[in-house]
């Protein structure tokens, strides 16, 4: 679509950044490659966490446990409609979900990793919910309307989760000897997943420049402002990992995600044309 | 202190727990029999016979551990839910499952038990869940079943409690009743989607409900417990006996077989709109009696799903207890945290209480020195 691509790259060369830019067909299919990654992004995280449901430490956690999931599921029904509006293929949010092979789920790899421990599940709510309040406050601003409002309700919820978070990682990082290594083991082994969801590329580049939708990449310093606070508070360092994974947002996922997506989508798949 | 202790609450006297040590046994049980016989509640400081107590106990655990191992034939689902609005309504209704167990130990708690040794009890075998969730949930159309025919079963059971004679109990199912006529709603609508769906998804549904139907009317509502009920008087009678006491106490209001008619009577109608067959040949309609017949309850049956020694039942303890065996660091590491805070807020408390009287102490002195001067 050279005309659209054409629109997008005088809107950059000039600096005028006007929403009429994203009412075109290729703004609109950048808009829906990115919402589908944020939808994917909570679709898979919820996924992961319904997983703990009935097996939590407390019934109590359980009880959040879920509260999250919902939430989540929440999310991406939204984020998943509204991409399958705008990439013409009307496809709906149960067509995305349970249809796309695991190559065309684009979530950051953050989301996928197992968290059989909780505290690798602590350390990954950590990560993800100071990233999610902190991206929906900045999709609130937009000037998409249904967006804007998106990100107003989904930054209100994540609030309660980062608010879990945080003081998991505290009672974890501060609890007994055990639980403090368990923290350590778990920050580790999720901090280098981090660096993806403030990757930028050239499809975001193109929405951040048509200003449309903002971009995650500013917003990692006060990011890693607000997770070093909480994760000294707890008596612990930030971990400096030496490399950084990536692949997600392309579709390049870990040995872990395929049977993740089967069991997802194994029932309705099993039944070709149920109606549910 | 020969006479007890009146205690005048807002409404009604009330005879305290402390008192009741010394007091004339007879008159104290007067006064909670008239408390029963008026449908009055009985509240966690009022005196009560030691078998209403332990009665009250046993039924509440019950009732909460049913909740907890509950959540894992339906919990099982929630990765595989065909679609996201039915994955986030089996996750909502996971979630009250959890929140009603936490009302009902804590309903539970106010008769002077303590919800980590219920929870004890429960995984060590010593006390059990309903009978009815030691069966597998092996398809989705499971959890549309479940939701429809167990839950149904349990408001039908669970109506009545909510006038129980216990306050706690009877508050606490009064919420959770409304959260599972939702539930019911909810079973009802899947599985009206599977029998509109596919053959193969019809075909589901009415798997599902072949091997569901018998759990829910045998084990939802307890033994038979009138003539017409079992098949066997012995049982009946014993079942009688029970049910006799528990509801002289108020805490039942209905026999086990009064409320199981209601839920045949409720669920026939509501199958033959679906189009599903509910797997007793001998359901009809019986004019005289104005209810439907069914199958009585065979007491083999019911006993053959109470044993513990079944995989189902080993399997559902195992699970509760493999959660709560894994996550005995994180519980550890929790309480550690809140005593650590709580030491640090006593300290602070101290240290407040330094400054201020060190704060007090230069101002007396500064006071002192104006007077002087």
């Amino acid at each position: 679509m050279p005309t659209s691509s054409d629109t997008r790259v005088d809107t950059a060369a000039t600096g005028v950044a006007t929403t009429t830019a994203c009412t075109t067909a290729g703004a609109d299919a950048d808009l829906a490659v990115h919402l589908l990654r944020l939808g994917d992004d909570a679709l898979v995280l919820g996924q992961r966490l319904c997983q703990w449901i009935t097996r939590a430490p407390t019934i109590e956690e359980d009880l959040a446990l879920s509260n999250i999931a919902l939430d989540l599921i929440g999310h991406a029904r939204t984020l998943l409609t509204r991409s399958g509006q705008l990439d013409g293929s009307s496809r709906t949010e149960d067509d995305l979900t349970f249809t796309r092979s695991d190559r065309e789920f684009t979530n950051v790899l953050l989301t996928e990793l197992p968290g059989d421990d909780f505290a690798v599940t602590v350390a990954r709510q950590l990560a993800y919910t100071h990233y999610a309040v902190l991206y929906y406050e900045a999709l609130a601003g937009c000037d998409d309307p249904e967006l804007a409002a998106f990100g107003t309700r989904a930054a209100k919820e994540v609030a309660f989760h980062r608010m879990h978070a945080d003081r998991w990682t505290l009672r974890l990082g501060r609890g007994t000897p055990e639980s403090t290594r368990r923290m350590r083991r778990g920050l580790e082994r999720v901090w280098p997943y981090t660096g993806e969801l403030f990757a930028e590329d050239e499809v975001l580049r193109r929405l951040v420049a048509a200003g449309s939708v903002p971009s995650p990449a500013p917003l990692h310093a006060e990011w890693e402002r607000r997770v070093t606070a909480t994760v000294t508070d707890a008596g612990l360092t930030v971990p400096a990992p030496t490399w950084s994974a990536g692949g997600g947002r392309s579709g390049l996922h870990t040995e872990e995600f395929g049977p993740l997506i089967a069991e997802l989508q194994s029932v309705h798949r099993q039944f070709p044309g149920g109606t549910w | 202190m020969s006479a007890p202790t009146t205690v005048v609450s807002a409404d009604r006297p009330v005879v305290s727990a402390d008192a009741g040590a010394t007091a004339d046994r007879d008159e104290l049980l007067a006064h909670f029999d008239a408390i029963v016989a008026e449908g009055g509640m009985i509240e966690p400081r009022d005196w009560m016979p030691d078998g209403y107590r332990r009665m009250l106990i046993r039924q509440i655990a019950q009732h909460a551990h049913s909740e907890i191992i509950g959540m894992q034939p339906e919990g099982a689902w929630l990765t595989r839910a065909p679609s996201l609005h039915r994955k986030s309504v089996l996750i909502a209704k996971v979630q009250d499952e959890a929140g009603h167990g936490l009302y009902l130990y804590s309903a539970a708690e106010t008769l002077g038990v303590d919800r980590a040794d219920l929870l004890d009890a429960l995984h060590r075998g010593q006390q059990r869940a309903s009978a009815t969730f030691n069966h597998p949930a092996l398809t989705w159309a499971d959890t549309g079943t479940i939701a429809w025919l167990t839950d149904g079963a349990a408001v039908i059971n669970q109506a009545p409690l909510c006038r129980t004679s216990y306050g706690p109990y009877a508050r606490a199912m009064r919420r959770v009743c409304q959260e599972e006529a939702f539930h019911v709603r909810q079973g009802y609508d899947l599985m009206r989607a599977l029998c509109e769906g596919t053959p193969a998804q019809k075909a589901m549904a009415q798997d599902a409900v072949d091997r569901w139907w018998l759990p829910a009317v045998a084990l939802m509502f307890g033994p038979p417990d009138t003539e017409a009920g079992g098949t066997d008087a012995r049982t009946a009678a014993l079942g009688a006996a029970v049910s006799r006491r528990a509801m002289a106490w108020g805490i039942k209001r209905h026999t086990n077989d009064e409320l199981r008619q209601r839920f045949v009577d409720q669920c026939v109608p509501q199958a033959e709109r679906l189009g599903l067959t509910l797997p007793d040949p001998a359901i009809r309609w019986n004019e005289e009696r104005g209810h439907y017949d069914f199958t009585p309850v065979g007491w083999d049956t019911y006993r053959e799903a109470l044993g513990d020694d079944t995989h189902w039942a080993r399997q559902r303890t195992a699970h509760r207890r493999a959660a709560h065996e894994d996550g005995a660091w994180v519980r550890e590491a929790a309480a550690a945290y809140a005593a650590r805070e709580n030491e640090n807020e006593n300290e602070n408390v101290v240290e407040v209480a330094a400054e201020n009287a060190a704060e007090n102490a230069v101002v007396d002195a500064r006071q002192r020195e104006e007077e002087v001067s």
